[in-house]
């Protein structure tokens, strides 16, 4: 067995991806798999936090990169789960300090560890970028219903097949279904048809997820509890492990009395 | 926008919008070339043309079009001389 390696990427900055790195991992760790998230986020590290994980961490990804400790010390073992770690970026270097051939070197040491390698990209599509996608074997391309993170996906998925890493797979992450509904946001269709990829998840927007950073608990890990970006999380992990998991439709059909309230309020 | 208005058939909505705008923005976004540099490629093929017969500079359009597999450039250059005929004027 060897491991996948899933790159999570945007272009644009803030769309989610770090986000969906903790889910995923989650997600798939709560499956089963053995699992390493990589922050490759150097010099603004985040997914510690957003994993809970930040109160432990001694060794990070540069100094394994330089030496300083073993590949082993550097993973953070979540208590919570018993075969998902995290390995932290370094918070006082530059993206510099890392090299595409020290990702793709040390990628090559976990396959045969792990299930799923799951590496947390920086916005932007310059060294950060080249660092997280060069040991890919799938990149999924993050982005929202909205122009400009759009046109930046757009961007990226003609990096990703420049740098044969394609064909990228979408995550439309913060759909809301009652703007769908109202015209007033972009549906998946639309993005679809724009972007001309493949669609792996629609994560809807989720109030939850903000109380799950605040805890330091990946929303996955909070429990079922029905119809919520956890369950959308969810439905993207079983997606990768090749389960014909159907879309769920966001789009909140708007009836007579919504629409009488909607002209109401004026909007 | 409004219901009513929607009702009315009166605007488009902003998703519409949004979706028009971005097909018109990745169009150029892939095809590398500034949207301003066609109204230069504009005046250079009416110059081009213009040498050898009349056409309606005010109605040249040059456009970028897109399809799965190629982006080709389109030029609509309306000749003068052959309407003029055909309204059985002059040709000016
Ligand atoms: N589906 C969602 N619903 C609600 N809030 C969300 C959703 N997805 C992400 N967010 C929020 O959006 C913010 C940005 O998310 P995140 O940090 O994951 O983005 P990012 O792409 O990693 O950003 P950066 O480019 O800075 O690394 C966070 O506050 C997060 O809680
Ligand atoms: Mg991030």
């Amino acid at each position: 067995m060897s491991a996948q390696i899933l790159t999570i990427t945007s272009g644009k900055g803030g769309v989610g991806k770090t986000t969906v790195a903790a889910n995923l991992a989650a997600a798939l760790a709560m499956m089963g798999k053995r699992v390493v998230a990589i922050d490759a986020d150097i010099g603004l590290r985040n997914l510690d936090v957003v994993m809970g994980l930040e109160n432990r961490i001694v060794y990070d990804l540069v100094d394994v990169v330089e030496g300083r400790c073993r590949l082993r010390q550097a993973m953070i073992k979540d208590k919570r789960q018993p075969e998902l770690y995290l390995i932290p970026a370094a918070q006082t270097r530059d993206k510099n300090a890392v090299s595409p051939s020290d990702m793709v070197l040390i990628c090559d040491q976990l396959r045969e560890e792990m299930d799923y390698v799951i590496i947390d990209s920086p916005a932007g599509i310059e060294r950060g970028f080249r660092n997280a996608v060069a040991p890919a074997d799938k990149v999924l391309v993050v982005t929202n219903p909205e122009v400009s993170a759009v046109r930046d996906a757009d961007r990226i998925i003609g990096l990703i097949e420049a740098e044969e890493k394609g064909p990228g797979q979408l995550i439309l992450n913060r759909v809301k279904p009652a703007m769908v509904g109202r015209g007033d946001m972009l549906s998946v269709d639309d993005v679809l048809d724009i972007l001309a990829v493949e669609l792996l998840g629609v994560i809807p927007e989720d109030e939850r997820i903000l109380v799950a950073s605040n805890q330091g608990l990946p929303l996955v890990m909070h429990g079922v509890n029905g119809a919520s970006a956890g369950e959308a999380f969810r439905n993207v992990a079983r997606r990768l492990e090749g389960e014909d998991v159907p879309f769920v439709e966001l789009v909140q059909k708007q009836t007579f009395m919504s629409r009488l309230r909607a002209l109401m309020n004026g909007q | 926008m409004s219901w009513l208005d929607r009702l009315l058939g009166k605007n488009e909505t902003s998703s519409q919008m949004a979706k028009q705008r971005l097909q018109m923005v990745l169009t150029y976004d892939r095809s590398d070339l500034p949207p301003g540099l066609l109204e230069v490629i504009k005046d250079d093929i009416i110059q081009v043309i213009a040498k050898h017969t009349a056409i309606d500079t005010d109605k040249v359009v040059v456009h970028l079009e897109q399809n799965t597999q190629e982006n080709r450039l389109v030029a609509e250059i309306p000749l003068l001389a052959a309407r003029a005929r055909r309204n059985g004027a002059a040709s000016k």
